[in-house]
């Protein structure tokens, strides 16, 4: 178990491509970290540079004590899940799992029981024998988590785990790696580009973009408090509403009308509102102009027009909904205003 | 798609069986092409069953005769030529090392080289693979003056190794091997690397188990190739006992000198000997040939 951190951390490709510009963080022993942005954002590039796979251009990593810049992957400590698993095919289940553990000279009576301990951890017990090519393909995840867990590590990797499942088994694997996570104690890094993913198994987030971080926190933090414009339409689904408002004697307006809140400043801003912080209200102070309902079971959801911008708004299962012009108010407290320029939270 | 199935379903009964000449046309072809290979080998086993004299009167007929036991002991156990040292057997043994060390040793370089080509970063990889790939037009043919000349200074006649080791430098393995290499995905090392496997163990416990196939595939290719090598032997084997079987028939039929009629039942059978083995390898390897040049197993 050990903390990891990051110093000016960057990432230049040989043919002059910045994947991951000067990035520091730290992470706590036991914290289960999330690296959350889109495709391209230098997420990966990071994750394997900690790994060990990729070189670092520039700056210093330490995991423990240790500043492993140089360190071999193999005697960084660290396990790792890879999207695609990437199980030894011809060996067994029970030799994929002790497979790192006997290239470090380990007894094979110690592989035995450290593997049959994994196993049952992970419910593998009656698959030991079998193929990888002979197993489904939580089963198969199941195999990779084992092979990470059985070594012991300081630190634990994961790459975009459950990209290759389901929606249901992804979310069934997706409590499983947490509890096991919490069980063990491991510090763990995760990379996915799934909000909900990283929202549901954080500890803290670290949103990037372009090879920047945009914003590290908890995932409350993230989802309330967004650092800038990115991080508002990136996490959560649907996104954070954001409209184009103005910023006149202390007040904000959109399209002109009634102040929806105070504030200091002048000029355009960028006004975000969560969906679910928007509520019918006959005497509220805008109107909403529903397109389409969306029905969930649980909630609805309202897609339509506000003050001539793409708006969606977010109502429980008991708040009947049709299409047409209605009244709505904003909760104050959950208004967020952010730099019309440069996107920052104001 | 009821409906559908329904409104066809009456016209089905309607349709009256008829012969399509395209069917017959290929038959015909594959027929013919057939018997075109295998009429020649019928000439042969039927010569194996009689006698020497026979043959040379009648030419091949369609008698089988009661000489093939006889014959086949004359192939395999007697002695041909001068030193006494060139029997069936001792000519079947060279065949099979040959054989044998020719694949082998063009798998085991082959893969190395492709190991090193895909998995290492090696300055002028590139130029140094496809240097490699046009060897495939200098065929030992092309090169067989200085490479006999290299043999023999190095003190390689009539040794195995000389049989063999200039041989066996492959650009067709290397190929293959690199382009099954690379199909290997990427996340398989990086995982090997983080489970502590070396470079070395990563080869030996996770690329040659994963090549299986495709090891069996150049197996066949390359043992069959090995075994009808012809000319390189005949250059590099003077003494009778290094004699492979494909050179050695060769010899046999020659010995029309004099009042000897040539042995047609020995040479004949010889020629059967030497076939079998390609073939019995073919078969045994089938399934895995096919496997190996079409689907990986990842």
């Amino acid at each position: 178990m050990a903390q990891v951190s990051l110093q000016n951390i960057r990432k230049i490709y040989p043919n002059g491509y910045e994947a991951v510009t000067s990035t520091s963080f730290d992470i706590a022993d036991g914290e289960f970290v999330v690296l959350v942005g889109p495709s391209g954002c230098g997420k990966s590039t990071l994750l394997r540079m900690v790994a060990g796979l990729e070189d670092i251009t520039e700056g210093s990593l330490s995991i423990g004590d240790r500043v492993v810049n140089d360190v071999d992957p193999a005697d960084r400590d660290i396990a790792m899940v890879f999207q695609n698993y990437a199980l030894y095919p011809h060996m067994t289940v029970r030799k994929n799992i002790g497979y790192g553990l006997k290239n470090r000279k380990t007894p094979a009576q110690e592989i035995e029981r450290k593997v049959d301990e994994a196993a049952k951890m992970l419910n593998l017990e009656p698959y030991l024998d079998r193929k990888p090519s002979q197993l489904s393909g939580g089963q198969r995840q199941r195999v990779a988590m084992g092979r990470a867990v059985v070594r012991d590590p300081a630190l634990f990797l994961f790459d975009e785990p459950l990209s290759n499942l389901d929606a249901k088994l992804r979310n069934q694997m997706r409590i499983e790696i947490k509890a096991l996570q919490r069980r063990l104690g491991v510090t763990s890094i995760y990379v996915t580009h799934d909000q909900v993913e990283a929202m549901t198994m954080a500890d803290r987030i670290i949103v990037l973009n372009e090879g920047r971080i945009e914003q590290i926190g908890t995932p409350a933090e993230i989802y309330h408090s967004p650092a800038s414009t990115f991080v508002a339409s990136f996490m959560g689904a649907p996104p954070m509403n954001l409209l184009e408002a103005r910023l006149e004697g202390g007040q904000v307006f959109v399209n002109g009308g009634t102040p929806l809140a105070n504030a200091q400043g002048r000029g355009a801003v960028t006004l975000g509102i969560r969906p679910e912080d928007v509520a019918f209200d006959p005497a509220g102070p805008l109107d909403f102009h529903i397109d389409i309902v969306e029905e969930l079971g649980a909630h609805r959801l309202l897609h339509g027009q506000l003050a001539a911008q793409n708006f969606t708004m977010h109502v429980s299962k008991e708040v009947a909904a049709a299409p047409g012009a209605v009244r709505v108010g904003l909760k104050a407290d959950a208004l967020r205003l952010f730099d019309a320029e440069t996107g920052k939270a104001l | 798609m009821t409906d559908l199935t329904q409104t066809q379903a009456p016209t089905l009964p309607v349709r009256k069986f008829r012969i399509r000449w395209s069917d017959i046309g290929d038959h015909a072809v594959l027929i013919l092409g057939s018997l075109f290979m295998l009429v020649p080998l019928l000439i042969v086993l039927q010569t194996t069953t009689t006698t020497d004299v026979e043959t040379i009167k009648n030419g091949p007929g369609l008698v089988i005769g009661d000489q093939f036991g006889a014959n086949f002991d004359k192939a395999m156990f007697e002695a041909s030529g001068f030193s006494g040292e060139n029997t069936g057997m001792s000519m079947l043994k060279n065949s099979l090392i040959l054989g044998l060390g020719f694949a082998l040793g063009k798998i085991a370089i082959g893969m190395m080289a492709a190991y090193a080509l895909v998995y290492f970063r090696l300055r002028f990889a590139t130029f140094a693979f496809w240097l490699i790939f046009t060897t495939l037009l200098l065929p030992l043919e092309v090169r067989i003056l200085p490479s006999y000349e290299i043999a023999q200074k190095l003190g390689l006649l009539n040794t195995y190794s000389g049989l063999i080791v200039p041989l066996i430098a492959s650009a067709t393995a290397t190929f293959f091997f690199r382009q099954f290499f690379r199909s290997v995905p990427e996340e398989l090392v990086e995982a090997a690397r983080i489970d502590g496997a070396g470079p070395v163990k990563f080869f030996i416990d996770i690329l040659v188990p994963l090549s299986q196939t495709m090891i069996a595939a150049m197996f066949i290719i390359m043992f069959v190739f090995g075994w009808n090598q012809y000319l390189w032997p005949t250059m590099i084997t003077t003494e009778e006992h290094m004699y492979t079987l494909v050179r050695g028939i060769k010899q046999i039929t020659q010995d029309l000198e004099g009042t000897n009629i040539p042995e047609y039942g020995r040479a004949n059978m010889l020629a059967l000997i030497a076939i079998l083995p390609p073939v019995l390898v073919v078969i045994f390897f089938q399934s895995w040939f096919v496997k190996g040049l079409t689907e990986s197993d990842k």
